[in-house]
């Protein structure tokens, strides 16, 4: 069981180092309309005990106006907050959501099906460790199916769970099961996932989802909440490269002078050697200062403040990264954008663009090619349009430090924002040279590697690169 | 700020340090990229963890920004008491406003009801101060899990210039990447505790040892029942049925706001870890205890939309 022991059982100290020392996991849930997405979270709210009296109240007042149960409890109603959905039964933006057991606790981002919301479902995939991709077992893969597992493999994410709903309502036939899997396996293939595991479970009723379902016996894998729980968090990018996009230079006085930002991946110890990106000067690291006392090593997700050996240069929008492999420096991106306006984006647009933490003009220089949402498969283009995937070539007015998004998920990605409205108009993922070499073979300039400083064009330079584009 | 070297980091971070990065990255970001930004105080264990980060996110340096407290007058004595003690120890620029007019037409919980107070001495009152000091970001302590529609609101949110949140425009917010650019006269409301869950909260006070408002923890005080809530008579402006006495009851407070307004719940828990087990037992939510969320379905997204935090 997972659920909340009381802390009368055993002792309010461990209870509370216990729940202190857990772990987080994001993940995203995905599936067309009417696959039980949100039914499926407010299923995992209930049975892990996250919903409150006042709340089941609140849902069974909801649950006759707004209801699709039939008079029954309506769980979907607890994850569609805003009056619009409610009103029309769908959910129409990124919804969070926070639950925990003894094992972990979760983030949940529960995203739209609706083809028109393809940004928000992006969003949400964007932080997530696992994606949790919905089908309903009488429909069987559709089109949303392919486009979800797609946009998921797209953003990164390497681990699924088909979640396969509804079993209940075809007597929790296996071999319908199995041939949905069947079928995902075939076309999810190509999508570079590292796990895909398919669990037959019902939202409704709750069986596999926090408890093993009695209907199946075919069945031998764990229920969804305890896959969950056991899947590996974050290990790629706790081994990749030390990456520390600087936000804010502290200077309290003039015996201090530190370098404050989220670590993006990998670790860094003082005495490492850094280089700090888009200077190219190289120094060793001094203290790593937190307000709770100095840190021996600090690891990707912690909020540091690096202290330097050598009074070098570097502001807001500079990358420190471990001088093994730095970043490739460049003013022209070939990036892979989630086109989000209204309006149409054709070459010459100019927009602000926001990597890391710094933002820099952009233009857009070639519109290359947009992606089928359903087979992945890229076609000429020379506009995008609202919800479009596509391929464009962005020249900026200055070098900036980037990554592959293959490679690093946060130096490796962007946003374009839209200078008359300053609505965010797309998210956009760096691409690798060599992709963009490779589809784009009419295109005369690519991504330019270099860096000023000799030091840096060292060994050390060429096996950084080697490393960040598997060469 | 100590020197000590602290022990050394996990390979893997707990859940509370993740949250604590997280926080302490929005705030930076915050600061880097907006030009007069206000820490909004509302004096609650929210509050009191919002500016725990935000002094993290800075030290060794001082905090580069004010903090402002929306004074309705109607606060309970000891989150003032504590207020001004943690103005005085910390040394922080604090700011206090009180929405003059109102005052001045003795605009109140227990004469005008919940919902006209809040909208004059909270929502009216925040709009005046952000105006006057010509804020262009303010941070607030809003968590996802309080509430429905606060579950969909970003981290960043954009307010138009007269304030409102317009849920229907709101900005994809993908990775860690905040989008600051605005047009003349509108501004940003700032949460760095939006993946923040109350049991989070607490194991994170108890962790890190943040001092609360006495409240929180369970003592004799003297209340009376209002429409089911255990409503504490913290001074002599509340109005007592003829014949009626507070009664000393065991209570604490989960949440804290204008003492007209906010139910207290029988307790013994008078130590964190009490606290923290009664949390995860509990089976009614914390904003229960507030009383303009039941000013009818949809009063969060409608109050917000106005401009209410």
């Amino acid at each position: 069981m997972t659920i909340h022991q009381s802390p009368e059982a055993f002792g309010y100290d461990a209870f509370l180092r216990a729940h202190q020392s857990k772990e987080v996991l994001r993940f995203i849930t995905c599936g067309s309309v009417d696959d039980g997405k949100s039914t499926l979270i407010g299923r995992l709210l209930h049975d892990t005990k996250q919903i409150f009296d006042d709340q089941v109240t609140a849902l069974q007042r909801d649950s006759r106006k707004h209801g699709t149960q039939g008079g029954e409890v309506d769980l979907a109603l607890l994850v569609d907050g805003l009056q619009a959905e409610r009103e029309q039964g769908i959910t129409i933006d990124v919804a969070y959501r926070f639950f925990s057991t003894e094992a972990r606790s979760f983030i949940v981002a529960d995203t739209p099906g609706h083809e028109q919301y393809t940004r928000n479902m992006a969003t949400g995939a964007s932080t997530a460790d696992v994606a949790v991709i919905l089908v309903d077992a009488r429909q069987g893969l559709t089109r949303q199916t392919r486009r979800h597992a797609l946009l998921v493999s797209l953003l990164g994410i390497h681990r699924v769970v088909l979640a396969i709903n509804k079993m209940d309502l075809i007597g929790w036939s296996q071999n319908r099961f199995d041939e949905i899997v069947a079928g995902f396996q075939t076309f999810a293939a190509p999508l570079n996932f590292s796990e895909v595991r398919a669990i037959p479970l019902s939202a409704k009723n709750g069986d596999n989802v926090v408890l093993p379902g009695a209907a199946a016996p075919w069945y031998e894998g764990v229920p969804l909440l305890r896959y969950l729980e056991e899947v590996p968090v974050k290990s790629e990018e706790r081994a990749a490269a030390f990456r520390l996009p600087v936000q804010w230079v502290n200077r309290p006085n003039s015996d201090f002078r530190g370098f404050s930002g989220l670590i993006a991946s990998g670790s860094v110890a003082p005495g490492d050697r850094v280089t700090v990106a888009p200077s190219g000067k190289t120094s060793t690291v001094a203290r790593i200062f937190t307000a709770d006392g100095d840190l021996e090593r600090a690891s990707e997700g912690q909020s540091v403040t690096l202290v330097l050996a050598d009074e070098i240069d570097a502001s807001r929008g500079a990358v420190i990264a471990t001088s093994d492999a730095p970043l490739t420096l460049t003013d022209r991106l070939d990036v892979r954008l989630f086109w989000a306006a209204e309006s149409e984006l054709t070459a010459g647009a100019e927009l602000w663009a926001k990597v890391g933490t710094q933002v820099v003009n952009a233009q857009v220089a070639t519109v290359h090619r947009r992606i089928d949402p359903e087979t992945g498969q890229a076609g000429p283009a020379d506009a995008l349009a609202v919800n479009d995937i596509g391929d464009v070539t962005l020249q900026l007015d200055r070098q900036i430090a980037v990554d592959p998004y293959a490679v690093n998920r946060d130096t490796g990605s962007l946003i374009l924002i839209d200078r008359a409205t300053t609505d965010t108009a797309a998210l956009g993922l760096v691409q690798t040279k060599a992709a963009s070499a490779k589809t784009a073979p009419s295109q005369v300039e690519t991504t330019a590697a270099a860096t000023p400083e000799p030091a840096a064009r060292s060994g050390g330079f060429l096996a950084g690169i080697k490393r960040l584009f598997g060469g | 700020m100590s020197a000590a070297i602290a022990a050394p980091a996990r390979t893997r971070l707990t859940h509370l340090q993740r949250l604590e990065a997280e926080s302490i990255h929005i705030f930076r970001e915050t600061v880097a990229e907006t030009e007069n930004p206000v820490m909004l105080y509302s004096i609650g264990k929210d509050s009191s963890v919002l500016l725990h980060l935000a002094l993290k996110a800075f030290a060794p340096g001082r905090l580069p920004f004010p903090l402002m407290h929306i004074d309705t007058t109607w606060k309970f004595r000891e989150m003032i008491a504590f207020r001004d003690q943690r103005a005085k120890e910390l040394g922080l620029d604090l700011i206090v406003h009180t929405n003059q007019e109102g005052l001045a037409k003795g605009i109140g919980p227990v004469s005008h009801g919940s919902e006209v107070h809040t909208d004059v001495m909270k929502t009216q009152a925040l709009r005046q101060a952000l105006d006057k000091h010509k804020f262009d970001a303010a941070f607030g302590g809003a968590r996802r899990d309080e509430e429905a529609s606060r579950a969909k609101e970003r981290i960043v949110s954009l307010r138009n210039a007269q304030h409102r949140w317009d849920p229907k425009r709101q900005r994809a917010e993908p990775w860690h990447l905040y989008n600051f650019k605005k047009r003349r006269g509108e501004s940003f409301r700032v949460f760095p505790l939006s993946n923040w869950t109350e049991l989070d909260i607490w194991l994170y006070i108890e962790q890190e040892k943040i001092p609360i408002v006495p409240l929180y923890f369970s003592a004799e005080r003297p209340v009376v029942e209002r429409d089911g809530q255990l409503i504490m008579v913290d001074d002599d402006r509340f109005p007592l049925e003829p014949g009626e006495s507070p009664q000393l009851r065991q209570v604490r407070f989960r949440t804290l706001g204008c003492y007209p307004l906010t139910g207290a719940v029988e307790s013994p828990a008078a130590t964190l870890p009490e606290i923290i087990g009664e949390t995860l037992a509990a089976r009614t939510s914390e904003r229960q205890g507030r009383v303009i969320d039941k000013d009818g379905a949809g009063a969060m997204e409608r109050k917000k939309q106005e401009g209410y935090f």
